[in-house]
């Protein structure tokens, strides 16, 4: 059978519950042919488990991408298990409870700087990490974001903290190009997943796409998403880099 | 197929294992999260391990309303019947 990740190398994050968007990422990437190490936090175990429903066993190590140690290892443990990389997912976000749920207004910095770190700082760190398993070729590195071009009900500190992954990426695709590393991002509509459940209100901030979104969206399907990030790992996207890939229903492009 | 005795036990094994919770406080009217304080990622591993355990699935929808650990045994012992 022939995939469009025929020989990928990939390492994916943020693989949670069934519903994350890393999942399906990760379910596809195996059916398109890719060899896959996930990354696991704060619930290793957890990853474990969700990890024997992909079609094939893959390792999981465990990965807190604001410790140091964790990053600094991570080189050795994937070069053991696959020899290099051809692409890495990064499907991270926290933010404390204080800085979400319509609380904008008193959040103190270092909730503010936490989500940041976690959310935004982490494509950097964990692309640095991943970059000496990208030497011979280059690679694929691609993000999840939520449109950072509004402020959103319930959404709060995320919202900054999203605006500043895309920024991110913006800089990574700039300073990695030479080197052939392309750095993309999706942007996916409302999924009902861990990250939906973190934030008090979710269904108020989705339930714009009820209304506006040109293609009915289901909050309970997370492959559209994981589709497109296995689209941007592939050979099909080699000269798009500092991109954000809308997958969204199109209701980034509807006014009202 | 489990009994509920069963079921409970096995639930007090899985949420010692994930939780740190002792096995004997695992009984059919404490809440996970209010009187056993499984937070909410542990309570997503509590559920995946069960469903492996037992055999059935526990849909997302439905975990909300899984308050106690005899709300959960209840539905598994519904759930293992379809």
């Amino acid at each position: 059978m022939s995939g469009i990740l025929d020989g990928k190398r990939i390492l994916v994050t943020g693989v949670l519950m069934e519903s994350s968007i890393a999942f399906h990422t990760a379910k596809l990437a195996q059916e398109q042919g890719a060899e896959i190490i996930l990354t696991a936090f704060p619930r290793p175990t957890l990853t474990e488990r969700i990890a024997r429903k992909l079609p094939r066993p893959t390792k999981v190590i465990e990965l807190d991408v604001t410790n140091a140690e964790h990053l600094a290892g991570l080189e050795g443990v994937v070069r053991d298990e696959l020899g290099g990389l051809d692409g890495v997912v990064h499907s991270i976000g926290f933010a404390p409870q204080d800085a979400l749920g319509g609380n904008f207004l008193n959040t103190p910095f270092e909730s503010v700087a936490t989500a940041m770190h976690v959310s935004a700082y982490s494509l950097k760190s964990l692309t640095m990490a991943c970059l000496p398993l990208m030497s011979d070729g280059g690679g694929s590195v691609v993000g999840l974001t939520f449109d950072a071009q509004y402020a959103w009900p319930q959404y709060d500190w995320m919202g900054p903290a999203k605006a500043a992954l895309e920024a991110t990426s913006r800089y990574l695709a700039r300073d990695l190009g030479k080197q052939n590393i392309r750095c993309n991002l999706i942007s996916a509509g409302p999924i009902g997943s861990m990250a939906a459940k973190s934030i008090p209100g979710f269904s108020e901030l989705a339930d714009v796409w009820n209304h506006r979104s040109p293609l009915e969206w289901n909050m309970s399907d997370p492959e559209p998403a994981g589709r497109g990030v296995v689209a941007l790992l592939s050979d099909w996207f080699p000269m798009t880099t500092g991109e954000i890939v809308h997958v969204d229903g199109g209701l980034h492009a509807i006014g009202a | 197929m489990a009994t509920q005795e069963e079921i409970v036990k096995g639930l007090a094994d899985i949420v010692n294992e994930i939780a740190g919770i002792p096995t004997e406080d695992v009984k059919l009217d404490k809440s996970f999260t209010d009187d056993l304080d499984v937070d909410s990622l542990s309570m997503v591993e509590v559920v995946v391990a069960a469903e492996e355990q037992f055999g059935v699935k526990i849909p997302d929808d439905d975990v909300k309303n899984l308050k106690t650990v005899g709300d959960a045994a209840d539905y598994i012992l519904k759930a293992q019947q379809v």
